[in-house]
């Protein structure tokens, strides 16, 4: 049986990696898909709990489960908002690097 | 109508009159006339008809006929005022009536009713003349008064007043008549009010007055206090009251109240009446128009003052019989009308201003007239005082005449002299000759003029009264102010119109219209014949052929009786003869050579400088000035206006307002600015700066705010798991 550590460090190399393509990717949709990668750890992260959880109590439970298909279903609307968003921007400036959309620099 | 009406009725008419003029015909001329002199002419009738119905009347002066009305409540009883007439205001009516009418009329033509308008004329100014083409080219002739109605009011609220004073029954009214009076005879003396002089004289004839009108209502004040009422029926009619008065004693003196009171009631005839010392108002008056000299300052208000002491007699005479010595207060009036008949006579002596001369004739007149009362010689004052007012209002009217006839001569001349001095009169006999015979008659009345005129038989009752009542002192001041009169009065007749013409506008001047010679004539009658209804019943040869009237009529009023005149004494008849006489012959003598319009005085150089004293009035207007007027002013200008009000209470005023400032600017400097505003102020600046401080955080680049989010995130998390977990 693979221990929960494993899964913990891949889901933080997971995050780190999504984290790191947030930070430094100039392409508005490349940081889209770098939350993406990020939210996914954290989903990662729910079900390995939720495995470590189900083998220590002996009884399946549908709790997390539920409630990464809730986050699978929150990402993929956000997704969506998300590369309109970018359309929209694209539409108007021609660009979608995420450093020209710098209309509310104080 | 029954005499109780016909009482109210009388002072109507002249206020109706004013009413009318004053609201309807101001500018009307003609109709103001008709309504005053219509008015006038209405009292004067009814006045007439009540004085001949209740002459008949037996026993009036202790039931005079009269009707009272509720008129104020005062607690549980009432003010009442109302009418009433004895024999005392009888007389009186009598004789205001016929002289408010005469000068009525003589107000017509003294006001050039009929003439053009003055070409210069203006309001407040006697009219200048007007320049009239006429047969002869062009000519300046009289103008008329500019404000003619003006003056037919005022004199038609001043009958109203007199008459109000003279039919009243209480010294309520008597007091409301007296001070309409008052007023009158201030609106009328400053008649001509653009000339600076006639509205001194105005103001000064007001507060003079004014001072001896204090103490009358001081008397007035105590004396209801002490009786309730004012009506003379229930205080001098009432042997209790009387009683009562006089053996209660005032405060003041040692008097009783009776003499207290009566002593306040003649102070109050000393201011009206002119008397030492408050006469400066009265010569001054004569600023006033000519009818209003005649009308108020001769004829009628100042005689209200003497009829309202001989109506006050009772009390000033409280516990006095004759044959006993007098009481203080009448000691004060015989002193005071004795030294003011004298004082004034001598003033006269040296005036050469023809009215000023009478007015000063008046003081002296109306001082006799006090002297007599204060003797005791009760009717004898009555008489004069009915006498007098028509011979001096005879006197004033022939004055204002003989000034008219001098403007004429002046405005035909060109002439720049004073129409009113005396010295530049002369000759005017034969120019004006109804104004000389009619002024001789009041000037030989004056005088004293044996037989004939009024004023002989008169002055000769006062004479003989004070002699007779023992009084040589006073007999003696009299008989030697009588001189003077006599004197003064030749002296004015002569420099008037005896001699020869001394300036040309004399030669020119001009007998006046009918409408002022007429009342003269009439005046004239009663000069002379107003005298024969007092013919002593003693007098050598003549008395007892007719019968003496007046003294029966009018002594009826004194319930102590007059002083028994066993004998008549010859000594005051020589007196007044030789007195009269010897004082008309000298006034001629001394005047009758007189020729030059600049000439020195003739008596000048005998008198030396007594006649400097003389003409200078005694120096009381200068005395007066110094010690009163002068103190005043400067109570006035500097003290009050200039310490108290600019330095004391401004300085209050504005030591607050600046004490205010000076608050208010410490806080506002100290606290509202620094604190109030400058939080304000602070908030604001601190809240911009800080925007602009922060700005620079807000890159608008999206992964910087990430990687600062994550910073502090990362730092906080540590923070809270070294400081709060492992804490």
């Amino acid at each position: 049986m693979i221990p929960i550590s494993w899964y913990l460090i891949f889901s933080a190399a997971l995050f780190c990696i999504g984290l790191y393509g947030v930070l430094s990717r100039k392409n508005s949709v490349a940081i889209l898909m770098g939350v993406e990668l990020m939210l996914n750890s954290a989903s990662i992260n729910l079900l390995a709990f939720w495995h470590y959880y189900s083998q220590i109590r002996q009884a399946p439970q549908m709790d997390s489960q539920v409630f990464v298909i809730v986050v699978f279903a929150v990402a993929a609307a956000e997704t969506a908002v998300g590369l309109a968003l970018i359309i929209s921007a694209y539409r108007k400036r021609q660009s979608v690097v995420a450093n020209d959309l710098s209309e509310l620099k104080g | 109508m029954s005499t109780e009406i016909l009482l109210w009725i009388i002072p109507l008419p002249p206020l109706l009159a004013f009413a009318l003029i004053v609201l309807l015909a101001n500018r009307r001329n003609g109709l103001s006339t008709g309504l005053a002199v219509g008015g006038a002419a209405l009292s004067w009738l009814v006045s007439l008809v009540v004085f001949f119905r209740v002459i008949g009347v037996e026993g009036l002066s202790t039931n005079p006929i009269g009707q009272a009305v509720k008129w104020i409540p005062t607690g549980d009883t009432w003010l009442k005022i109302g009418v009433q007439m004895d024999p005392l205001s009888a007389v009186t009516l009598f004789f205001v009536a016929w002289t408010i009418l005469m000068i009525f009329v003589y107000s017509i033509g003294y006001h050039n009713f009929g003439q053009p308008k003055g070409d210069h004329d203006v309001p407040g100014l006697p009219p200048h003349g007007a320049i009239v083409k006429g047969a002869h080219g062009k000519q300046t002739v009289m103008s008329i008064e500019p404000m003619y109605a003006r003056f037919f009011a005022l004199i038609s609220l001043f009958a109203f007043a007199m008459y109000l004073l003279v039919v009243s029954d209480n010294l309520l009214t008597l007091f409301v008549g007296w001070e309409i009076m008052g007023l009158c005879s201030y609106l009328l003396i400053g008649f001509w009010y653009a000339k600076e002089s006639a509205r001194n004289a105005a103001v000064k004839a007001f507060l003079t007055t004014r001072v001896g009108d204090m103490f009358l209502m001081l008397g007035l004040a105590a004396l209801y206090s002490i009786t309730g009422t004012l009506s003379y029926q229930e205080i001098f009619g009432n042997e209790t009251v009387m009683h009562m008065l006089a053996t209660s004693a005032s405060p003041v003196f040692g008097l009783s109240w009776a003499g207290f009171i009566g002593l306040l009631i003649f102070l109050g005839v000393v201011g009206k009446s002119a008397q030492f010392p408050l006469h400066v108002w009265l010569p001054d008056a004569m600023e006033g128009p000519t009818p209003v000299s005649a009308m108020i300052h001769a004829a009628t208000m100042v005689s209200a003052g003497v009829y309202l002491a001989i109506r006050s007699f009772p009390l000033v005479a409280a516990g006095w019989q004759p044959g006993l010595p007098l009481t203080l207060p009448m000691n004060v009036m015989a002193a005071v009308g004795a030294f003011t008949a004298l004082f004034a006579a001598t003033i006269a002596l040296a005036q050469n201003d023809i009215k000023r001369v009478l007015a000063y004739s008046t003081i002296s007149q109306l001082g006799y007239m006090i002297a007599a009362l204060g003797t005791g010689a009760y009717v004898a004052a009555v008489f004069h005082l009915v006498t007098h007012a028509f011979f001096k209002a005879l006197l004033f009217l022939g004055s204002g005449s003989v000034i008219h006839g001098m403007e004429h001569g002046v405005l035909h001349t060109g002439e720049h002299i004073d129409p009113q001095n005396m010295y530049n009169m002369g000759g005017l006999r034969k120019k004006m000759p109804r104004t000389f015979w009619t002024f001789l008659i009041g000037g030989f009345a004056l005088s004293g003029f044996p037989l004939v005129t009024a004023g002989f038989w008169s002055k000769d009752e006062i004479l003989s009264g004070v002699f007779t009542g023992g009084h040589l002192l006073v007999f003696g001041v009299l008989a030697l102010s009588a001189l003077l009169t006599a004197f003064y009065t030749m002296r004015q007749i002569t420099l008037t119109f005896l001699g020869k013409a001394r300036t040309t506008a004399a030669e020119h001047a001009h007998e006046t219209p009918l409408t002022m010679t007429g009342p003269l004539m009439v005046l004239a009658v009663f000069a002379t014949a107003a005298g024969w209804v007092g013919i002593p019943k003693t007098f050598p040869l003549l008395g007892g052929l007719l019968p003496n009237w007046f003294e029966e009529f009018v002594g009826s009023m004194v319930h102590t009786g007059e002083p028994a005149v066993a004998s008549h004494s010859l000594i005051p008849l020589a007196t007044s003869l030789v007195v009269a006489l010897g004082g008309l012959l000298l006034g001629w003598q001394v005047y009758r050579r007189v020729d030059k319009a600049d000439a020195a005085d003739p008596m000048a150089e005998p008198l030396g400088p007594a006649f400097v004293v003389f003409k200078n009035k005694y120096g009381i207007d200068k005395l007066y000035q110094f010690i009163l007027i002068r103190p005043a002013r400067w109570l006035a200008e500097t003290f009050t206006y200039k310490w108290i009000d600019k330095g004391l209470l401004d300085g209050i005023l504005h030591g607050i307002a600046r004490l205010g400032l000076l608050l208010g600017s410490l806080l506002r400097r100290g606290f509202d600015q620094p604190v109030i505003s400058g939080a304000g102020d602070g908030i604001g600046r601190g809240t911009r700066e800080l925007g602009a401080n922060m700005r620079g955080i807000q890159s608008g680049r999206v992964q910087q705010y990430m990687i600062v989010a994550i910073t502090v995130l990362v730092l906080v998390g540590l923070a809270f798991y070294y400081l709060v977990f492992k804490a």
